[in-house]
């Protein structure tokens, strides 16, 4: 062993040269390692005990202590920085070993998903319902009755004549016999009566439902349809609150600027009494004395006949055991299938009938 | 109703340049309504001329048609060749031609054409050909003398005039007439109206013998006569022309007078061949077993209710429907009585109904004539058949009956501007209520006394209905109702749609059928024969006869609609429909018979409401093919018993409520495959699988299932009480036990919950499974994951299995399960 006092001895692996080429070829497989497998390899070659750098840093104990310090401080430096290559590298090659793995699991997101069966509500339904909401929101109740009706309820107390045709076998189903009295009801106004024969004004109803008649069914009829009425009986209801309360109605169901138009009409529960026409819903009265924008849906009139309406026939709040003096009120009805062909352009009322599932999935669950 | 507007214009101050849409308009305004506005020549372009035929021949054709060879003079130098398929006109006749080159409505273009060995330069027109009537016998032959060949025959019919087509409403009777609808035009347009006037003579009972014998049907009869009409006089072209435009079809000259009286005044009139009559003319119902062969020659039995007009012989027309064949006007009438009467209004509908015979007459009986029109409408009558057909008045005016006079009506000055919700003046309210005929006095209220021709004017409020119709209903403002607070939806309506979206969400769809039965569809079914679903309500007038009854279930419907589906093509189905069915009460009391004159008793409204038959609301639904289709995921799942239970505990989940589930025996199911539903402790429905005869019988798919409950056995939801939640860990134990196969799988599960204790949070079945070698013939295995947690401390595992060991006990006492060993 040399003599450290006096002796200086030659630690090759110490020269700044031969660390410098360490280092650079520490740094150079590193760089090199294309995987971490490599890159453990690189690590034990050039950072583990027996790397060059790892004797080097031994060998220090052999130089004179003067040399020490900068031996020491070199070979530290050097160690630090293959340490810090390989803890870069290994970071790099871990991210993209991770990125590989989830690229291989990896999946064809456009493959359909649809394995729970799908159902779909009846757009009579939920157009009945939206109808209903649309007058809670006012301040209303949903009123109901049974289907199969009293026939003084459903005509006489509505001031149709008793010899009125609408009562013929003709127009209206007769339930078990012709003087059983019950009828299928021909409208949802016998709901009306039933209200204003269990409670006093103030009264604010809507009144949704199946109604029966005796057409075939056609493209345009059906003898089992629904309708809706509303009724408001109260002090001081005019006809200008019967218009404004149409028109939100029309806005409500078909957008906004729609509304409606009254034209006289008759019928015997209401007087006066009003057809009402609600705006073109196709071209929304452009094509009026407009023939470069002909529209087929309302035949160019602007105008598209969507119900009946009125003030309560003060007999009828009489029949009812209202006063008619002090209350008045407005009625008025429409069809909910003509409301739905209006409002999803349904060419056909059988669409509507027959249960086609393919025509009520169309709507999903509200329409 | 059609008006040409010339005719209305006789009547009306109309404006010479008035646009006929705008006339539409203002008529649409007052409440009458315009559903077309016609012109005869819109269709029409290109020649269309009088022509005279000079000379024809006949032609045989093979084809067994003859044909006429026709030498036309149209007015040009050179009469034209045509051929004509018709016979119905003369040498001399004046005819309608329309020359190459014109198009007739339809788009039928005309052209010289090669046609059966000739070259037909033009075409003579039908009145069908030319749009103007329906007629196809034959050609038109136009009056003599009515035009010069060459003319434009659009000016001699007419066809330019536009014609308005007004539907009017079951009120309105008086606007079945020219006279009716130039009332209401110059009302709309603020213009001088001219009504129909004629001098009549002393009413004295002379004309002809008539007696009423049934005053509810008949309040006025009134008749002339007329002796000396030429038979073959024709009718005048203008009276053709504008009897065309209102859709008739002129016949001759005597029918063709009093249709076109009625049309002006809203009158219907009958003519009678006086020598065919016997004795008086008697207005009475027919007695049993008459009968009358009617003007359409077809021989009608008589219901004892209609009216009839009767001489010695019986019966010689319905009263307001039709004449009768044996009285008629002929080819040699000269004789003539006039028949203008008023009959009871809802007596006509009925008889029009019941022999399925609308006229012209029975429209404007039905809906009310004007009582004092009758003697200027025969008048009218007798000046133009003296006029055009050289007859003479008889002397003499029989008026029998007199119809009650219009009550005055007490109206509040304010009520019109109280009802509509805008100013509308005094003065306003009196101009309106004049203008249509109405004579106002009194200061207020105001006396009004309506019209004759307003017998629909009874009240204050129709009153009013007029004087915002000619106010204009267009200036009513809208005006939305002070707010005032709601309830909303009441729970039963909260819960329902709760319950449709539930199911939609869990994947039926949803069908909407008619509630109109077969009685057969319940054998189909397979029910007992006094199953109480037999006993269903019956519709006098089914729409089918095959389908009188009405739905005691929602199956029927449901079943009928999956077979419509599965005819389309559509196969994996789980269809679903909430609705009301139909029960009969024995117990129910008839309807009472009620007045609308006061409101009914609170007994009397209890009777009626119970009358009416109980009709609770159902839901039920039905599946068959896939309930899960194949994906690349997992393999098909068909739909069985098991969803039709689960659809029943889909409802009861949105209904906030619980079912319990046990095996029962009823039709339509398979016997061991029917689950009844119970709610508490009553059965609400009953889920499964169809039996495989009524599989059969109804042709539907094998296993299609089926389930029906009681929607409104649901009470309403209560708010639900919040579980306390522990945050110690839980312990989880499996536990399989063995039973007898027939040992319901709900019993071991009740038994497991019930001895398990309070440290158990939850239990399910998650597997069921048979194998003879390892358990036993008949027995099963049922696996459930337990789960274990206290409230206040972590379990451990020693405490979590002896609470399950004591449940294996329990369920070894109540069903005879053992740990799976």
């Amino acid at each position: 062993m040399p003599q450290p006092n006096f002796d200086p001895v030659e630690v090759a692996a110490l020269q700044p040269e031969a660390i410098e080429a360490e280092v650079t070829t520490a740094l150079k497989a590193i760089a090199a390692a294309a995987t971490l497998d490599e890159l453990k390899t690189a690590r034990l070659a050039h950072a583990g005990d027996r790397s060059p750098l790892a004797l080097a840093n031994r060998e220090i104990g052999a130089l004179p202590p003067a040399a020490r310090k900068a031996a020491g401080q070199r070979v530290g430096a050097a160690r630090g920085e293959v340490a810090a290559a390989l803890t870069a590298r290994q970071t790099e090659l871990e991210a993209e070993r991770d990125a590989r793995v989830l690229l291989d699991e990896s999946v064809d997101v456009t493959l359909p998903t649809d394995r729970n069966p799908v159902g779909a509500r009846h757009p009579l339904t939920t157009l009945q319902e939206r109808i209903g909401d649309i007058f809670i929101a006012m301040g209303y109740s949903v009123a109901e009755g049974p289907e199969v009706e009293a026939a003084w309820l459903n005509f006489d107390a509505l001031n149709t004549p008793g010899d009125h045709p609408s009562r013929e076998l003709t127009d209206t189903f007769w339930v078990e016999s012709v003087d059983s009295g019950l009828v299928m009801r021909t409208q949802t106004s016998p709901v009306q009566i039933r209200v204003m024969l269990e409670q006093q004004p103030p009264i604010y109803v809507i009144c949704p439902g199946k109604t029966f008649r005796t057409d075939e069914l056609d493209a345009t009829h059906t003898p089992v349809f629904h309708q809706v009425e509303g009724l408001v009986v109260d002090e001081g209801i005019t006809m200008a609150h019967l218009k404004g309360t149409l028109d939100h109605m029309a806005e409500q169901l078909f957008g906004p600027g729609m509304r409606t138009r009254f034209r006289p009409h008759y019928f015997p529960f209401t007087e006066p009494s009003g057809e009402m026409d609600i705006l073109c819903f196709v071209c929304r009265g452009r094509s009026v004395g407009n023939p470069d924008e002909p529209c087929r849906t309302c035949s160019n009139e602007g105008w598209i006949e969507w119900g009946g309406c009125g003030m309560v026939n003060p007999r009828v709040l009489a029949a009812c055991g209202i006063d008619p003096e002090r209350y008045s009120g407005f009625a008025f009805g429409m069809g909910i299938e003509r409301s739905l062909m209006f409002r999803s352009g349904v060419a056909d009322m059988r669409d509507i009938v027959e249960g086609d599932v393919r025509f009520t999935a169309a709507f999903g669950m509200e329409s | 109703m059609k008006a040409p507007i010339g005719w209305l214009a006789e009547h009306a101050d109309l404006p010479t340049d008035l646009d006929p849409r705008a006339l539409a308009d203002a008529l649409i305004r007052v409440g009458l309504e315009v559903e077309r506005v016609e012109s005869g020549a819109e269709d029409i372009s290109g020649p269309l001329v009088v022509g005279r035929v000079l000379s024809f021949e006949d032609e045989p054709q093979k084809n067994g048609k003859t044909i006429r060879w026709c030498s036309v003079d149209v007015g040009e130098d050179e009469p034209r060749g045509i051929v004509c398929g018709a016979a119905n006109f003369a040498a001399g006749d004046l005819v309608v031609v329309s020359l190459p080159g014109a198009v007739l409505p339809g788009g039928f273009a005309i052209s010289a054409r090669k046609t059966y060995g000739h070259v037909s330069d033009g075409m003579i027109c039908s009145v069908r050909e030319l749009a103007i009537g329906d007629d196809h016998q034959g050609i038109l032959v136009l009056p003599a003398d009515s035009a010069k060949p060459g003319a434009d025959a659009l000016d001699v019919l007419g066809l330019r005039e536009a014609v308005l087509d007004v539907a009017v409403t079951t009120d309105r009777g008086y606007a079945l007439s020219i006279r009716g609808l130039a009332r209401e035009a110059a009302a709309a347009l603020g213009v001088a109206f001219r009504d129909v006037e004629a001098a009549l003579p002393p009413a004295d009972g002379a004309a002809y013998g008539v007696v009423i014998d049934d005053r509810s049907g008949c309040d006025r009869f009134s008749a002339r006569a007329l002796t000396g009409l030429d038979p073959a006089a024709p009718t005048p072209e203008w009276m053709a022309r504008r009897l065309r435009q209102c859709g008739m079809r002129p016949i001759s000259l005597a029918v063709d007078v009093t249709n076109y009286v009625m049309l002006e005044t809203g009158q219907p009139l009958h003519a009678f061949d006086r020598t065919r009559l016997r004795g008086d003319l008697h207005a009475r119902r027919a007695r049993a077993g008459e009968t009358v062969r009617t003007l359409d020659d077809v021989e009608r039995a008589l219901d004892p209710a209609d009216m009839v007009v009767a001489d010695d012989t019986g019966p010689v027309a319905i009263a307001g429907v039709m004449g009768g064949a044996s009285t008629e006007i002929g080819p040699t009438t000269t004789e003539v009585v006039l028949e203008a009467a008023r009959w009871n209004p809802p007596s006509i509908a009925y008889t029009a109904r019941r022999h399925r015979l609308p006229s012209e007459a029975s429209r404007r009986f039905e809906r009310g004539v004007d009582p004092e029109i009758a003697g200027i409408a025969l008048q009218r009558c007798v000046d133009l058949l003296a006029e055009h057909g050289s007859a003479s008045p008889v002397a003499g005016y029989t008026v029998v009956g007199s119809p009650p006079a219009a009550e005055p009506i007490r109206l509040g000055a304010a009520l019109p501007a109280a009802t509509a919700g805008v100013d509308i003046s005094r003065p306003q309210v009196v101009a309106a209520l004049q203008v249509v005929g109405c004579a106002v006095s009194g200061d207020d209220p105001m006396l009004v006394t309506p019209p004759t021709w307003r017998p629909d004017l009874t009240h204050p409020a129709d009153l009013v209905e007029e004087v915002l119709r000619l106010v204009g209903y267009e200036t009513v403002p809208s005006v939305l109702p002070p707010l005032r607070p709601g309830t909303g939806l009441t729970p039963a309506q909260q819960l329902r749609r709760a319950v449709s979206r539930a199911v939609a969400a869990a994947g039926f769809t949803e069908v909407l059928s008619y509630p109109f039965v077969a009685p057969a569809v319940h054998d189909a079914l397979g029910l007992p024969p006094d199953d109480p679903r037999y006993d269903a309500l019956r519709l006098v007038n089914p729409l089918s006869e095959a389908e009188p009854e009405l739905r005691t279930s929602l199956l029927p419907g449901l079943l009928a609609a999956v077979q419509r589906n599965l005819g389309r093509g559509n196969r994996d189905l789980a269809l679903f429909e909430s609705g009301l069915v139909f029960l009969r009460d024995p117990d129910a009391p008839p309807p009472p018979d009620l007045t609308v004159l006061r409101r009914p008793t609170e007994d009397e409204v209890a009777q009626l409401y119970a009358a009416v038959p109980p009709q609770p609301r159902r839901t039920a639904a039905v599946l068959c093919g896939a309930r899960r289709v194949k994906t690349w995921q997992e393999a098909e799942r068909p739909a069985d018993w098991s969803d039709a239970v689960d659809f029943a505990r889909v409802v009861a989940r949105a209904a906030g409520a619980e079912l319990t589930v046990r095996a029962a025996e009823r039709a339509p199911w398979h016997p061991g495959r029917c689950a009844e539903l119970v709610l508490g402790d009553r059965a609400i429905g009953y889920a499964g699988e169809l039996h495989p005869r009524v599989v059969a019988a109804l042709d539907l798919p094998e296993r299609t299932c089926a389930v029906e409950l009681d929607l409104d056995a649901f009470p309403a939801p209560q708010p639900a009480r919040a579980p306390r939640i522990s945050t110690y860990p839980p312990v989880l134990l499996d536990l399989a036990l063995v039973v007898d196969e027939a040992v319901p799988a709900a019993a071991v599960l009740h038994a497991v919950r019930d001895a398990a204790g309070p440290l158990l949070e939850s239990v399910r079945l998650f597997d069921v499974y048979q194998d003879v070698q390892r358990l036993g013939r008949g027995r099963k295995s049922l696996a459930f994951a337990l789960r274990f947690r206290a409230d206040d401390r972590t379990l451990t595992v020693e405490e979590a299995t002896a609470a399950r060991d004591a449940a294996v006990a329990a369920a070894g006492l109540a069903t005879g399960a053992a740990l799976r060993s």
